[in-house]
């Protein structure tokens, strides 16, 4: 019961993640952080496999900081999502595949646009104006189905975020704890401070 | 003395001089001219091409112009056939680019990747150096268009007009000498032509005797490049009156 949220506005990109570690029904930690920043534009999330997410992530972010000192130049968004799903596309022919989903937000800093795209572990790769993975997608796509506006600006794109994890906690019925909320714009990657200790009840 | 340390390509001399590189360069020197000038809105590519026989198919192929990607064209001075090897690797590693990251390579990288290919030659022994250099013209949303050379020690630079080959110390400073760094495309056709005019052995140039490339941007926005045909050389020859003349075509027939 993971949950990975995306959501593009005007000039930014915000990405959202369970904040809950779990193995099989125990959580085993409340503060997980779910996402790497593999430049300095570009924010990955990820979920799936307990062991399989993390390496992937960690083989993705050393590959594109590699990119970076060898040609002082950082991949645009477009170019590193390309480069994940190649690598995604390679292990699912192999005898080891990932078992990874990924949400890749950025901002690309000669289109002055932020992207964002949806990745499955089958290496499918979307680009979208927002996105969910696993069962985050049957309560929100509907919300951000109705809501979203590709020129909403940044209060109006946490509000639509608030709603998302509203619903979530009204309807999962596992806690995952919160998420970690990141912003993607023309400064880079930044945390945001996120109060979710509020109940929400089911009506 | 020099010769103990001419042999092997990669023993220093006591000077400390690599002479297997110099006389790739020395070679180099010999071959047909070519040069590059980066306009304001394109580049152009134009390289001598030694004609050896009347019987010799001529318009078959570009013999000094590659193409070496979509956003990328090249310009080669020396041997040939060392070319072809580069040129090819050059597209793969193209290729191979845009098959991992769905965008051309960036310019620099590509002259890289080849530089670091001749750079081996020059430090692992038992093979010759690659008796080439190459003038690149790209373009990429980075640094928009730009003009490279490079040569067998594998050693490269970004320029904003620069020759190789025969007579290339002269052609170099016609085109310091000339070079307007606001000129548009037609202007470095002009200078192009004018300079190969004055640096060629022969005095009437002719499409048969030089070749013609330009990258540059379309109506759209979108990048093209573009080996001349011998019509689109001659038209440009005889507009700035350096085609042949026409009464010397009567008198010979």
């Amino acid at each position: 019961m993971e949950v990975l949220l995306g959501i593009t506005g005007k000039d930014y990109c915000i990405i959202a993640a369970s904040k809950a570690a779990m193995r099989g029904a125990t959580i085993l930690k409340a503060s997980d952080d779910k996402t790497r920043s593999l430049n300095k534009n570009t924010l990955m999330a990820y979920s799936g496999e307990a062991g399989d997410t993390v390496n992937f992530a960690e083989y993705i972010q050393a590959n594109i900081q590699l990119y970076s000192m060898r040609n002082a130049s950082d991949l645009s968004p477009y170019e590193v999502s390309s480069f994940v799903r190649s690598e995604l596309a390679k292990a699912l022919r192999s005898r080891n595949p990932y078992n990874v989903n990924l949400l890749l937000g950025g901002f690309d800093s000669i289109k002055e646009k932020p992207e964002l795209y949806w990745i499955d572990y089958l290496a499918s790769s979307a680009k979208v104006p927002y996105a969910a993975h696993g069962y985050a997608q049957y309560y929100c796509l509907s919300l951000l189905d109705k809501h979203h506006h590709p020129d909403i600006d940044f209060e109006q794109g946490m509000k639509i975020l608030r709603m998302c994890t509203d619903e979530l906690k009204r309807r999962l019925p596992i806690d995952f704890k919160g998420v970690v909320v990141k912003v993607i714009d023309k400064d880079g990657v930044r945390e945001l401070e996120y109060i979710d200790d509020k109940q929400i009840l089911a009506p | 003395m020099a010769r103990r340390y001419d042999s092997r390509t990669t023993i220093f001399s006591p000077e400390g001089r690599l002479y297997q590189v110099e006389y790739a360069l020395e070679a180099i020197s010999h071959a047909g001219t070519a040069l590059g000038i980066l306009a304001t809105d394109g580049i152009v590519l134009a390289a001598e091409r030694k004609v050896t026989s009347k019987l010799l198919e001529q318009d078959t192929s570009a013999e000094k112009l590659y193409i070496l990607n979509d956003n990328m064209i090249c310009a080669v001075a020396g041997w040939t056939a060392d070319a072809n090897i580069l040129v090819n690797y050059a597209r793969t590693q193209a290729q191979r680019y845009l098959l991992t990251y769905n965008t051309d390579i960036p310019c620099e990288q590509l002259v890289r990747r080849l530089c670091d290919l001749k750079q081996g030659y020059t430090q692992h022994g038992g093979l010759r150096p690659f008796g080439v250099s190459f003038i690149y013209a790209g373009w990429d949303n980075q640094r928009q268009f730009q003009l490279y050379q490079s040569n067998p020690s594998g050693n490269y630079g970004g320029w904003k007009a620069t020759s190789v080959g025969a007579n290339n110390a002269s052609a170099q400073s016609l085109l310091k000498q000339d070079y307007n760094e606001e000129c548009n495309l037609k202007q470095a056709c002009e200078l192009a032509v004018k300079v190969l005019s004055k640096t060629m052995d022969s005095t009437k140039l002719s499409a048969e005797k030089i070749e013609f490339a330009t990258v540059g941007r379309t109506a759209k926005g979108t990048i093209y490049h573009h080996l001349w045909g011998a019509d689109e050389i001659e038209a440009l020859l005889k507009e700035h009156g350096l085609g042949k003349q026409p009464e010397a075509e009567d008198s010979r027939a």
